[in-house]
């Protein structure tokens, strides 16, 4: 009995089922139900443990359709890594109940999806803009918002916080003190905004703002054809570009239903694991300099630095590289390449060694971040945690090993775990993470298969530039994917990888034309960051600092 | 005759090496590098020296330069740029590898990173700049002293990139005035290295910049 099927059989007799499509396509397990049932049934399926992660909620236009959106909801579990997408169809004007008395997860992917498509939640307390400024009129992802048609913003917000049950945000207690950090504060990153009212040194209440970094990432998505896509997944999670070319690049490969060759998977997996090294030297060197270490940012960006030179031999590009191409890779790795990355590993093995010494066992590093802000792990899956901090909180979730992709399951390596879920345990997991990482990249790379770098499908990879030159069939074939684009069969799905900061999944529904109709992007530090309000209550102002370094967000895919 | 070359006649004065030495270093930095452009005016006065030498004077006490001030105030500058670093995206992890250890941004006098605007002489815009962050930028550009300089860093700051989106300024000098724009999606380091030398050039020019001195906030409500 498949899965779908034994969940129907549970359901019969509890809900009015007959309602019901239960829908299995590309590989997913779909059920569209009727919009009165969308909380009841979450609930059921949270608590019967059928489904212990909300991932994503998010919405989709049909204008020509009667009712016209789509609310989405992504569940996932972590027991056998299966996964469950509800879908209900809401009219303009229509609402549906919050999922966030089911989930503390659904809480900003709501307002995201109100701020995107105008779709209501009866029951949110904070249903107000997130992503773009709040004198914004009308919803840009609605298919008949223009993707460039700009609105201007005059001024910044005063500080403000969420509502809560019987107390408004906007209202600030007189006895408290306000303060304003950010979005131009070293600790900030650049983009992000905290607002806190203090007692002391004190928090008493906070909140973020976000969206200074809204790029329209989505919107761009769906006006450009889908390999000129690749280069704006580089600039979502820029610490780690190629993580997001590989994840978008799989999740077309899916819908299209092709494998890459051996080689492709081979060098994608290299290219990801030296990601995942570079990703946690941002995260764990500025992590440093925002506890006010700044010897270990100067150390570990020279390393930083030998992977940027990898990254140039192998495509020219330092930071965002946009190596994939849907099929396989842009090019071959040149002459050497692998062993240039296994000399990289070993100088790195002994990097990894020293930040150990000058962080981790660092006295000051200690006191400053052990036993601050704890989660455990029934809060951080609530929350919808995924990666590093999950693993930190002692959740044994990596979805290399749980749903192995590129042969992950064929490699040797091992998931840290922390204990505590503090801060000091986020950068365990971080560091020992490199380790396992310069592991897998070595075995890789002893063993790189051979063979083509890329499918040779002549409706999706572009011919060879002697073909396109050379005879007319290649020129034919040149034309047509240029002029016609890459165009995958009508149909959508879901998939995710494990990038540097947790789950990236990319929801991609296609129309048959040679655009994306709908690209939606579970960004990991969306759910994390949404728990840091929360998270800092009744702590002190310097160890908010410190928790927002820990969670390494990158406003790139925290906004997109 | 060079400058270098009446301190040799002088050679029978042999208590003078060390001011030689501090002579010739200083006539070094500050000569013109490339003739007929730059460092307008300021150049050592030759033969006020010589009129010294002849009369026997100390060289320790009497070496003197003749400049005009504003020509020594823009050397000082140029080589004193104190940045702050407005990275919002894609671009500020560039801007990190600029002022790493590879590239490092000290040797050009402007390791000094300030995240005050009221200490930052150099605001390197350094990303996408959208509409909700177009006030902020503002706010923190007029609160930045005189002098002060913007460098845009990469095709968004500049232009706005290929978002050309509903949330997304097009460019930052829509909103404050810009001296150097650096392409690139992201511009490598030397690029970088590269503006800010031009910006050091303007500067010693005393180049004129209407741009800056006709500007008016966009959000300022007449």
């Amino acid at each position: 009995m498949t899965k779908l099927e034994s969940l129907k059989q549970d359901l019969i007799g509890k809900f009015n089922i007959k309602d019901y499509k239960f829908i299995h396509s590309v590989g997913d397990d779909i059920v569209e139900i009727p919009k009165a049932d969308v909380l009841a049934l979450l609930r059921h399926l949270k608590s019967s443990g059928r489904f212990d992660f909300l991932m994503d909620v998010c919405g989709v236009d049909y204008p020509n359709r009667e009712k016209r959106f789509d609310v989405v909801y992504h569940l996932f579990s972590s027991k056998d890594g299966s996964r469950l997408r509800i879908k209900t169809q809401l009219a303009e004007g229509e609402a549906v109940e919050t999922a966030t008395r089911a989930w503390k997860a659904a809480d900003w992917f709501e307002r995201e999806a109100w701020d995107m498509f105008g779709v209501k939640f009866t029951g949110h307390l904070n249903l107000r803009r997130i992503l773009t400024h709040h004198q914004f009129v009308g919803h840009p992802l609605r298919k008949d918002y223009e993707a460039d048609a700009q609105q201007h913003c005059d001024v910044a917000l005063p500080i403000h916080f969420d509502n809560e049950e019987g107390r408004d945000g906007n209202v600030l207690d007189e006895n408290l003190v306000p303060l304003n950090i950010g979005p131009s504060h070293p600790a900030m990153h650049g983009t992000l905004r905290v607002m806190v009212e203090l007692e002391g040194e004190t928090i008493r209440r906070a909140g973020c703002e976000i969206g200074y970094l809204h790029r329209c990432f989505e919107k761009m998505a769906e006006t450009h054809p889908y390999n000129q896509v690749i280069p704006y997944t580089d600039r979502l999670n820029y610490c780690s570009a190629p993580m997001n070319n590989v994840g978008y690049c799989k999740a077309v490969e899916k819908l299209l239903g092709v494998e890459i060759p051996p080689r492709a998977q081979a060098m994608r997996v290299i290219l990801c694991e030296l990601s995942r090294i570079i990703d946690h030297i941002v995260a764990v060197g500025t992590g440093g300099v925002d506890l006010g270490a700044l010897t270990g940012f100067f150390h570990l960006f020279t390393y930083r630095e030998k992977v940027y030179t990898l990254f140039e031999k192998l495509c020219g590009a330092r930071l965002t590289v946009s190596m994939t191409r849907v099929g396989g890779m842009a090019q071959d790795a040149p002459e050497g390449w692998f062993d240039d990355v296994l000399a990289f590993c070993k100088d790195m093995r002994g990097q990894v060694d020293e930040i150990t010494k000058l962080m981790l066992e660092n006295k000051i590093f200690i006191k400053r971040t052990q036993g601050v802000t704890p989660v455990s792990a029934k809060e951080a899956i609530e929350w919808g945690y995924t990666g590093p901090l999950l693993r930190a909180c002692g959740v044994n979730l990596d979805l290399r090993k749980l749903t192995p992709y590129y042969g992950y399951d064929q490699l040797n390596f091992d998931v840290p775990v922390g204990t505590n879920g503090d801060i000091y345990d986020r950068y365990l997991v971080r560091i020992e993470e490199m380790r396992q990482s310069i592991r897998i990249i070595e075995q890789v790379c002893k063993n790189v298969p051979g063979g083509d770098y890329t499918i040779r499908d002549k409706g999706i990879v572009l011919p060879d530039k002697k073909d396109v030159y050379g005879n007319i069939e290649g020129l034919m074939n040149h034309f047509m994917l240029i002029i016609k684009g890459l165009r995958p069969p009508v149909g959508e799905t879901y998939d995710a990888t494990e990038a540097a900061n947790g789950e990236l999944g990319f929801y991609l529904i296609s129309d048959g034309s040679g655009t994306p109709y709908r690209l939606k992007v579970r960004p990991p530090c969306f759910a994390i960051y949404q728990s840091f309000p929360t998270l800092v209550r009744g702590t002190m102002i310097a160890d908010a600092i410190a928790t927002i370094a820990s969670m390494n967000l990158i406003a790139g895919e925290l906004d997109r | 005759m060079s400058s270098k070359n009446s301190m040799n006649n002088s050679s029978d004065n042999s208590a003078s090496s060390s001011s030689d030495l501090l002579r010739s270093a200083l006539v070094d930095s500050l000569q013109d590098p490339t003739p007929g452009t730059g460092y307008a005016g300021l150049t050592p006065d030759v033969a006020l020296h010589q009129a010294q030498l002849r009369a026997g004077e100390d060289l320790s006490r009497s070496f003197a330069f003749t400049t005009r001030l504003e020509a020594v105030v823009a050397w000082g500058r140029k080589n004193a740029l104190w940045p702050l670093p407005y990275g919002t995206a894609c671009c500020g992890i560039e801007l990190m590898s600029v002022m790493g250890p590879r590239y490092d941004l000290a040797r050009f006098g402007a390791e000094v990173v300030r995240f005050s605007p009221r200490q930052a002489d150099l605001l390197i815009v350094a990303g996408t700049i959208t509409e909700k962050m177009g006030p902020v930028l503002v706010q923190i550009y007029q609160q930045m002293l005189d002098p002060k300089y913007v460098l845009s860093m990469g095709a968004c700051a500049s232009s706005g990139g290929f978002y050309r989106a509903y949330h997304v300024l097009q460019g930052a000098d829509k909103v404050i005035p810009v001296d150097v724009y650096v392409p690139g999606c992201p511009p490598t380091p030397e690029a970088v290295l590269d503006g800010l030398m031009v910006l050091q050039k303007m500067i010693a020019n005393n180049q004129p910049r209407p741009w800056k001195e006709n500007w008016k906030s966009p959000y300022d409500k007449a």
